[in-house]
């Protein structure tokens, strides 16, 4: 069950709500893609989010940050979603979960203080292919005196361009395909013989590919344990599926609500074409899509904050969903705005381009319907 | 401790102490014929006497109508007392005492039209399962534009005169009392409507059975010939019954859809898939059926979820939202998805009629897919749910 907001977690989103509105509307984004801009977010709006404690929701306060958890980050990332916002705050939640999941003392006491205050910028890279599959995580980690060396690649890094930590999975033992193996790294950004190349993406966001030759790290390095950090991966990735799913809700509600209002507003054949029963139809069943899914996403964000013991089903249920309707509301967002959906112009092509991407990221519905079925039993 | 967590022991002790062993377990399918759900009402038998006794402690206690007041019947828990009780009694798994349209439709609407004498005369017979009620509101001419429909009840001074017919009225042949739509104005459409309530051994009334494309029915077809009704049983004002009758669809279609269609009872789909498909490493074997089997089990967890959160929602606005008719529209289509999932896994075992060459449970899937294709239509076609969406929750007007 999904509990009520607190006081705490209304003021935080509805500040959201007004920092979105008035300093990072689609059209920060819209500027910032047409910059050509390699990053893939602005800065100063970075620092600003960073400001209002964004990127230390998840960092407890004796770190810097807020502890509130990952309901109350969900609420913030759809508010962002809204807009477009471009920033690194998914990313950087993630490499803080994992140092809440797997990191030692000395780790956090490094890593969080500047993960709160924005002076570094996390990630994970997991995935080495177009399609997402832990499992077949290939780079290659060998053991070399006290320490490891990396040799490898990882694709489609979100924030790989520009992050200061990167959490690397890679494989001590087994072979791709194998879930035993497998080992999590926390590696800088500037550390010798990784190379990163930033990416294109239909999205304008800060995608990079990374290429690990010969990385030298040390034991301490290791995050978590050696050799069985896929569950460690998993939990981390159930984390980043359900923020992600959030951010994907709040830009689903947007590009419902703009279509919406196009609906009411647009006049062919002498009345407004929401009158047309073929439109209603179709707005009604997106309606009841995106409810069916605010109540997965709301229950998988809070089943993390409660720690219960169905996360994996309730993470994967959030996002395959949140890719299935947001697939659906950006297709309709193009068609029910007719000729003017198809310019450049107009932003409906710029949520369809980010729901594609966000639809794949950390497994696409193909993916998690069949993950679900496998923890259910069949 | 809390006042909550208190009331929690309490109920928890007394459930234990009076649920008798008979009524815990899987709850049954009201809608699968011949199943052992008690409606109550003056013919009421019971094959099992613990169900009796059930609904007797039960209702003795007020939680049949946890929520309603003391004086009517009910228990006057607060919303998170009722919470905590259906909490408990899933907990346990004890059946619900009492299935009734009093309960679910007419007796939220009493609570909030109906007069004082009203209240004190029907609402304690509905929590106590003494009285079964129906509900006459579609007609030949009148489905899914309810609104047109022309049973006529005329004002004879001491009393009122109806005449007309009723249609797809559940259990009518089985029930005490009617609530029913009846037109007093006909010159106006909306505004011509009164809400009315009567007892079906008035005189003139008449219940025939409607055999349906699954076999059977509990729907029936109801004529009123000359049927004399005192002026005290009208609710509401007269020609103000459309807002009741709205607002009775609301309870309706919440209802259906917390129960849900079918309610998943007995076997799972994912079970029988592995059992006639194949199974292969634990998996259902047919990759294109297991991937639509979990497609569908994801649809019905959000549903479940979703079910919940407005439930919350209602009880902190006190009343159903128009948003209840997604749920009627979601129910619907889930339950005829399963349905048409489990004849598939099924094959042409699936497709039994009757006889000793097909399972009861195959004859069963057969006869709740056919029956299933109602779902849609009843309590509101999903096509005028999605305009009841469309107007009502995101404000598209109507087509000139």
């Amino acid at each position: 069950m999904t509990s009520a907001l607190n006081e705490e977690q209304i003021l935080l989103r509805d500040s959201a709500r007004d920092w979105v509105r008035e300093k990072s509307p689609v059209s920060a984004f819209r500027k910032l893609r047409d910059s050509g801009d390699v990053d893939g977010f602005e800065r100063a709006a970075w620092r600003e989010m960073c400001e209002l404690g964004w990127s230390g929701i998840l960092i407890p306060e004796e770190f810097g940050g807020s502890g509130l958890g990952y309901r109350t980050l969900g609420l913030v990332l759809e508010e962002t979603g809204r807009t477009l916002t471009a920033s690194p705050l998914l990313s950087n939640a993630i490499a803080a979960t994992g140092l809440l999941l797997g990191g030692n003392a000395e780790q956090r006491q490094h890593w969080w203080p500047k993960l709160a205050d924005g002076s570094a910028i996390g990630t994970l890279a997991a995935d080495e292919g177009a399609h997402h599959a832990p499992e077949r995580i290939a780079l290659a980690a060998a053991k070399t005196g006290s320490g490891y060396t990396l040799n490898g690649e990882k694709r489609f890094v979100p924030e790989g361009g520009t992050a200061d930590l990167i959490v690397v999975a890679a494989r001590t033992g087994g072979s791709a395909g194998d879930e035993h193996g497998l080992t999590l790294f926390l590696v800088e950004g500037n550390a010798s013989g990784l190379s990163r190349r930033p990416l294109k993406t239909v999205d304008s966001r800060g995608a990079a590919d990374l290429a690990f030759r010969n990385v030298e790290l040390p034991g301490s390095a290791v995050l978590g344990s050696a050799g069985d950090g896929f569950a460690l991966l998993d939990g981390i990735l159930d984390r980043a599926r359900a923020c992600l799913a959030a951010e994907m809700l709040g830009a689903a509600t947007q590009s419902f609500e703009t279509t919406l209002d196009y609906l009411k507003s647009r006049v062919q054949f002498g009345q407004a074409i929401g009158t047309f029963q073929a439109l209603q139809h179709r707005a009604a069943k997106m309606y009841t899509d995106l409810e069916l899914t605010r109540s997965c996403v709301e229950a998988a964000l809070d089943g993390l904050d409660r720690n219960v013991n169905d996360v994996p089903a309730l993470c994967s249920l959030a996002k395959a969903r949140a890719g299935e309707l947001w697939h659906l509301v950006s297709n309709e967002m193009v068609q029910m705005h007719g000729g003017i959906g198809m310019t450049d112009a107009h932003d409906a092509g710029l949520y369809l381009k980010r729901a594609r991407v966000a639809e794949a990221l950390y497994g696409n519905a193909a993916f998690h319907r069949d993950r679900y079925a496998t923890l259910m039993g069949y | 401790m809390s006042d909550l967590e208190i009331f929690r022991a309490e109920a928890r002790a007394w459930l234990e102490a009076n649920c008798p062993p008979s009524m815990r377990g899987d709850a049954p399918n009201a809608a699968d014929e011949g199943a052992e759900v008690v409606w109550g009402g003056r013919r009421a038998t019971y094959e099992n006497p613990e169900a009796e006794l059930w609904l007797d402690r039960m209702a003795g206690r007020g939680w049949t109508a946890p929520t309603w007041p003391k004086q009517y019947g009910g228990g006057e828990l607060s919303a998170d007392e009722a919470r905590v009780l259906s909490q408990e009694i899933a907990r346990i798994k004890a059946r619900p005492p009492l299935f009734s349209f009093g309960l679910w439709m007419l007796g939220p609407v009493l609570l909030e039209y109906g007069n004082e004498a009203q209240k004190r005369e029907h609402l304690p017979k509905i929590a106590r399962g003494e009285i079964r009620w129906c509900q006459g509101y579609s007609e030949p001419g009148a489905g899914s534009d309810l609104a047109s429909l022309r049973t006529r009840c005329e004002d004879k001074g001491d009393h009122f005169l109806i005449n007309g017919q009723k249609i797809w009225t559940s259990y009518a042949d089985q029930a005490d009392w009617i609530f029913c739509l009846v037109r007093t104005d006909t010159t106006k459409k909306h505004e011509g409507i009164s809400f009315i309530l009567f007892d079906m051994a008035s005189p003139g009334v008449e219940a025939r059975p409607i055999k349906l494309i699954s076999g059977s029915s509990p729907f029936c077809e109801t004529f009123f010939t000359d049927v004399k009704v005192p002026k005290e049983n009208l609710v509401g004002r007269l020609n103000g019954g459309w807002d009741i009758a709205k607002r009775l669809l609301q309870y309706e279609r919440q209802n259906i859809s917390s129960g849900g269609f079918g309610g998943g009872a007995g076997v799972e789909l994912e079970e029988v898939a592995k059992r006639y498909a194949g199974e292969a490493a634990g998996r259902i074997a047919d990759p294109d059926l297991r991937v639509r089997v979990a497609a569908h089990r994801m649809e019905a967890r959000a549903f479940a979820l979703t079910v919940r959160r407005l439930e919350e929602d209602a009880k902190a606005k006190k009343g159903p939202s128009p948003a209840v008719s997604i749920i009627k529209y979601e129910a619907a289509k889930l339950n005829q998805d399963r349905c048409e999932l489990m004849i598939e896994a099924m094959g042409l075992r699936g497709l039994g009629w009757e006889g000793d060459g097909f399972a009861p449970a195959e004859i069963s899937a057969t006869r709740s897919w056919l029956r299933s294709k109602g779902n849609s239509i009843e309590g509101g076609t999903s096509e005028v749910n999605l305009n009841v969406v469309a107007k009502r929750v995101l404000g598209l007007l109507d087509h000139q």
